[in-house]
């Protein structure tokens, strides 16, 4: 049992193709990669948004603003 | 034995692109430098993060397809033909993979021969095409800082990284692109297959964005709003050059007989060649890469009165604006070349902000956009008539062709991601809050640090007795 196929280097490497495990899920692998891009933006976009809005309800009088401002 | 030499060739070249890629890196560390010394204090921390993003993001949707996109649509398609079929470079083949020189079982389409070329070859190529990827979506990064969402940012980085610039690559950098056969464009180092058209989609985006508040008077009078460190900032720029030196040896294939080329050269003499697989050496580019970086910086220097920013700038804008043409440029005219362009789009980025209001915080308009632009329409009256391939029946270089390819370039930037930009504008997914950009947009980040501070050192003072 092998997870690439390979049970032994006593080979002709001209004859040996792909090395990694699990050959033939190739496909499947790609929509998974595919499926953690795309989740990625949708979180990240969910994130900034509620960072966004944690921004706007805080320092309501403006003396970190103006601190930060004159750190410049 | 001519089988150990041809191995000997492939491991050689392997090994090449390799040094190139981890040499290109250092323009994304110069970059991150760069834009953390521009931006202001209470931006540091996200102004970082937008950059170093664009890394990964644009490296697995570059795996996925843009890789793919180079191979396949040379043609256009429909221009000079159909789409290409492209095996090894499709995100499910086998050869996209840890491979060995055979054909894998379920490998549809790939020859012994496609195997024995890219077993060992593909991933080096597509890391070192990753790495122009980068640079070109990373270009756009500074000019938007301060303001723009980076989520924003990150869709756009994919949209340039591993769809636009990839796709004009295939058309205007691969040795069977249609630009070339029929246009004879000519531009072997990028200056608008990475630079202009990075500068026409920045400029998109800025357009769409706005500037920062405060940058414009009331009356539409700039403000100057100076880098909070100028170390950084020239650091980063140092960096940018490195790595820079590191994409004109990739730009290159190091060794190839004239049989593998296939092409019109005689005779047995391997060469080093351009990316249109026409001779070149690795000696013309140093000579032309540090001439006419030469030429930028002196050119800055003077124009700029010793201002360090655009000194510095105007050097990278040097190499950009001579790049098209470095592979057969005499280094006195890359000098020039890098001289006069740079003092052009320091001035049109003046003109440009007073007289649009667009507020591009690094400059990179001018310096990728009209640097990349003028080099390519440049390069197309230097060349004139000299052959843009070493394959017969392909166009010849001439400045039409190239001035058509430099607009195509800055328009294929622009464009798409002037569209794209309106979109997450419409959504208000492309610009923080006026309060938020004025709090910080590391607001939140830097009340978490602040306050964890406080807490470590409450409780150690509490341990001392």
């Amino acid at each position: 049992m092998s997870t690439n196929g390979m049970e032994s280097w006593a080979v002709d490497l001209k004859d040996v193709g792909a090395i990694y495990p699990f050959q033939g899920s190739e496909v499947l692998m790609v929509i998974l990669g595919l499926v953690f891009w795309i989740g990625w933006h949708i979180l990240q976009t969910r994130h900034e948004n509620a960072e966004i809005e944690a921004d706007m309800a805080a320092d309501r009088s403006g003396e970190e603003t103006r601190a930060a401002i004159d750190r410049y | 034995m001519e089988g150990n030499l041809n191995a000997l060739t492939t491991i050689f070249t392997e090994f090449y692109y390799w040094v190139t890629i981890v040499m290109m890196f250092l323009i994304h560390v110069g970059f991150c430098t760069y834009e953390v010394g521009v931006s202001r204090r209470r931006n540091h921390l996200k102004t970082l993060m937008k950059n170093a993003m664009a890394i990964p993001l644009v490296t697995v949707t570059f795996y996925f397809f843009g890789w793919w996109i180079y191979f396949g649509f040379p043609n256009g398609p429909g221009i000079a033909g159909g789409l290409v079929t492209a095996p090894f470079a499709e995100a499910w083949n086998p050869l996209m993979g840890t491979h060995l020189s055979g054909v894998s079982p379920g490998e549809t389409g790939v020859t012994p021969a496609d195997a024995a070329l890219w077993h060992r070859l593909n991933g080096v190529f597509w890391g070192a095409f990753l790495l122009f990827s980068i640079t070109t979506a990373s270009i756009i990064s500074g000019s938007i800082i301060e303001r723009a969402r980076s989520g924003a940012f990150w869709i756009v980085a994919v949209l340039v990284g591993s769809v636009l610039w990839i796709l004009d690559a295939a058309w205007g950098w691969h040795p069977q692109g249609w630009m070339v056969k029929l246009w004879g464009y000519h531009d072997a180092y990028a200056s608008g297959v990475v630079h202009a058209i990075a500068g026409g989609a920045a400029l998109a985006f800025l357009i769409v964005l706005g500037p920062r508040i405060g940058k414009f008077k009331p009356d539409g009078t700039p403000r100057d709003i100076p880098p909070h460190n100028v170390w950084l900032v020239t650091i980063g720029l140092f960096l940018i050059y490195t790595g820079f030196w590191g994409f004109y040896a990739a730009c290159n294939i190091p060794l190839i007989s004239p049989a593998t080329i296939a092409g019109q050269i005689t005779g047995e003499i391997w060469t080093a060649t351009n990316i249109y697989l026409a001779p070149t050496t690795l000696s013309a580019i140093t000579f032309n890469f540090l001439m006419s970086l030469s030429g930028g910086m002196m050119a800055g220097y003077l124009v700029s009165k010793g201002d360090p920013f655009w000194t510095f700038s105007m050097g990278l804008c040097g190499v950009i604006s001579a790049s098209a043409g470095n592979d057969l440029y005499h280094p006195i005219q890359a000098l020039l070349i890098g001289a006069i362009v740079p003092t052009i789009c320091y001035r049109l980025h003046y003109f440009v902000e007073r007289r649009f209001k667009i507020d591009d915080a690094v400059g990179a308009v001018a310096v990728h956009g009209y640097g990349g632009f003028l080099g390519v329409v440049v390069a197309g009256f230097m060349l004139w008539g000299q052959p843009s391939s070493p394959y017969e029946g392909f166009a010849h270089i001439n400045p039409l062709g190239n001035f058509a390819g430099a607009v195509l370039m800055f328009v294929l930037g622009f464009v798409p991601t002037f569209v794209v930009c309106k979109i997450l504008n419409g959504m208000n997914l492309l610009r923080v809050p006026a309060k938020v950009e004025l709090e910080g947009v590391d607001f939140a980040l830097n009340h978490a640090f602040e306050a964890s501070v406080r807490d470590v050192g409450a409780a150690e003072k509490a341990m001392m007795k």
